[in-house]
């Protein structure tokens, strides 16, 4: 039987990690991080997991850790933030090359200099083109869902999935969580199957040395050049969205919640305007959708949960029948606009979308972003559509000289 | 007398047709270490000279399972092996972490202090061959005095070799050892040795380099031995504490016939460019090491 706890976003990723059997949990701590990691040494070194925890020296080892785990076999888990995820940066490319199913926290903070602990999503946003899944949560009963989901989506299509979501705002805030009950946990996420461990009985040279070219074996048998192995993983990525649908949907039948598959959407049947984000900004965005409608903008929010794969089939069906979209983004493309804005406008090129696109960055370093002000850049962004603005990009609640 | 002698396992470990350089020191030397270590054993390593070795995709010559991981990363990268092994109820199995002077004593220290603090139940295998080899003869922290390379191409390097090994020991491990493939014996006996004990070991191969070190690559052995000749590599071992001088190196202590420094570096053309006053700054450093070891030895 599930039961409701107060917790916060890093307990509950805890509790979906716990529950989701991790045999192995390297970590570094790192504010907002820390707690989970805590939490984590706790659960095994109070027994109630079975698991190998390795106190590593840096980021760096962290992610190196998790890889040569998942390579022998096991299930592993590791949670960083910030300036930590940029550490492993040369890791998170190594893992997704890899091919292994590893899952990591982001509990999303901005990135130094200057420093700041406070939220934003450069972090994460800008480890894109890693070859990880991302995918994003709006509150604490997300990231536990999240968590256990993005295991079974790992296992299945052999990519490491980031499950992120925003320092303090989720990471230190108290929710009401249901928790899963863990044979059911159990059903829905067997043990680990690797297709392919490292052992002594069956010697091979893994991640080794590539040509350029296509290459025969002993057996005369032609194998994957690094192109081709490389194609496989993005192939993987892009094939990716049915399986998180699927699961997300399995989800809901094991324990009744669904949390949109590659998107969630408020209001947006009818709506005129869209507003858009990632994480707990969306969520926000949903009250000042409420606020505009209060004055007759006919508002709703589409909240991209993966952003690797990034769902363009869903958000052209999604943005089909709006007017404008308003992209609020915690992270931007230096020298050019937010990443979210830029891919969802690609996304629409061509097709039969012919919404306008404003983007918004918003929130960086943990300025706060409030419904009001969300609610007041749509309706700037309406009136400058109307005079056949196409393109903005705005700088929210943010002193521009 | 070497433990071993006549025991050497038959078995290779290593087929024909690596891809390591003609005469490449670190090939001798990994076949003996394979030799000892036998079956049961994991292999990780960076990119380093060893991953040349270990061959081109979809062919490898070497028959112990290897994980290919990213240069900083070694000994976390057996951290990682030795954690999931245990998760798996595989502790049975040797992890073994292999890098190069580069990878160990520039970009890998952090990584591999970190493990040896944690006491992660591995060994780390050095293989020193003084420069970047596998880039093409840059500079590293390991480089000798005196020594040209393509960093240090005018003026030779301009510091002495960093004492890492003083560095690991400082970790109070329960296993350090230095080795030469021009003493096989005396190498797989401490492999053997390390094989059998539990937790962080380390053990430190000074491997002649043909195209690093410009010496033709028929004198790899002899390049090993005159490093040993002289002082300037020194077999020992430290085991629990215990500090003892192996092998030749414990017969030149007692014999007190050591070379002076000139015939290991008249050999070799990294060097031609090394002027007196460098010379006799690397002697005076390989007697004050020298001196310290025997005084060590001495003491037991």
């Amino acid at each position: 039987m599930s039961k409701v706890r107060i917790m916060t976003g890093n307990q509950a990723a805890a509790v979906g990690a716990t529950l989701s059997g991790v045999q192995v949990v390297a970590a570094y701590p790192i504010t907002p991080q820390s707690q989970l990691a805590e939490i984590m040494s706790q659960q095994i070194e109070g027994g109630k997991l079975k698991a190998e925890y390795v106190r590593v020296e840096s980021e760096h080892s962290a992610m190196t850790v998790c890889i040569s785990a998942s390579t022998v076999g096991a299930r592993v888990f590791t949670a960083t933030s910030a300036n930590g995820l940029l550490y492993m940066h040369e890791q998170l490319h190594w893992a997704a090359g890899a091919r292994l199913p590893i899952v990591m926290c982001c509990v999303n903070r901005g990135v130094g200099a200057p420093w700041t602990i406070f939220n934003d999503q450069q972090d994460s946003l800008s480890q894109r083109d890693t070859g990880w899944l991302q995918i994003y949560c709006r509150n604490n009963q997300e990231i536990l869902d999240t968590v256990i989901q993005a295991y079974r989506i790992a296992e299945k299509v052999y990519v490491p999935v980031m499950v992120c979501f925003d320092g303090f705002v989720l990471s230190h805030t108290m929710m009401p969580v249901y928790i899963p009950d863990a044979g059911a946990v159990r059903k829905f996420l067997p043990p680990y199957k690797p297709h392919t461990i490292l052992s002594p009985e069956d010697p091979r040279n893994i991640n080794p040395v590539l040509f350029p070219g296509r290459r025969e074996n002993t057996e005369g048998v032609l194998c994957d050049g690094y192109m081709e192995m490389r194609y496989k993983l993005f192939a993987a990525l892009d094939g990716a969205r049915d399986v998180i649908i699927e699961t997300d949907e399995a989800f809901a039948e094991a324990f009744g919640r669904r949390h949109g598959g590659m998107l969630w959407e408020y209001l947006t049947e009818d709506a005129d305007v869209i507003l858009t984000g990632i994480g707990s900004i969306a969520s926000e965005a949903t009250v000042a959708a409420d606020l505009l409608r209060e004055e007759g903008v006919k508002a709703g929010v589409v909240g991209i949960r993966v952003f690797r794969p990034f769902p363009k089939e869903d958000v052209r069906r999604a943005l089909r029948k709006a007017r404008a979209v308003v992209t609020f983004e915690k992270a931007v493309s230096y020298g050019y606009e937010g990443g979210l804005c830029s891919d969802l406008k690609a996304a629409l090129y061509g097709t039969e979308v012919k919404a306008a696109v404003h983007g918004c960055i918003a929130g960086l370093g943990g300025r706060d972003v409030k419904a009001r002000e969300l609610a007041e850049a749509v309706k700037a962004s309406l009136a400058d559509i109307d005079d056949g603005r196409t393109e903005k990009t705005l700088w929210l609640n943010c002193f521009t000289g | 007398m070497p433990a071993n002698l006549f025991k050497v396992n038959e078995k290779e470990y290593i087929l024909p047709g690596s891809r390591a350089c003609q005469g490449c020191g670190l090939s001798l030397a990994y076949r003996y270490m394979l030799k000892a270590l036998r079956e049961n054993t994991i292999v990780t390593l960076p990119a380093c000279c060893l991953c040349v070795l270990q061959g081109m995709y979809p062919s490898t010559p070497v028959l112990v399972p290897a994980l290919n991981n990213s240069f900083a990363s070694t000994a976390a990268s057996a951290s990682g092996l030795v954690a999931g092994l245990q998760a798996l109820d595989r502790s049975d199995i040797t992890v073994v972490a292999m890098a190069g002077d580069g990878g160990t004593f520039d970009m890998g220290i952090q990584a591999l202090s970190g493990a040896a603090e944690r006491e992660t139940d591995f060994i780390y295998v050095c293989y020193d061959n003084e420069g970047y080899m596998n880039t093409g003869t840059q500079r590293s922290s390991a480089t000798p005095l005196g020594a040209l390379t393509t960093t240090t191409p005018i003026l030779t390097k301009q510091q002495h070799k960093k004492d890492f090994i003083k560095i690991v020991e400082a970790h109070d491990i329960p296993y350090l050892a230095t080795v030469s493939p021009a003493y096989p014996i005396d190498l797989y006996d401490k492999f053997v040795k390390a094989k059998k004990i539990k937790g962080t070991r380390y053990i430190h191969i000074y491997a002649p380099c043909p195209p690093g070190w410009t010496y033709p690559p028929k004198d790899t052995v002899k390049m090993g031995r005159l490093a040993v000749e002289t002082g300037v590599a020194v077999l020992f071992e430290v085991e629990d504490g215990k500090f003892r001088l192996t092998g030749r190196s414990k017969t030149l202590a007692e014999r007190g016939n050591r070379l002076p420094v000139i015939n290991y570096v008249e050999k070799q053309g990294r060097f031609r460019r090394m002027n007196i006053e460098q010379l006799n700054q690397l002697q005076a450093w390989v007697d004050r090491k020298w001196d310290e070891y025997i005084k060590r030895a001495d003491q037991g």
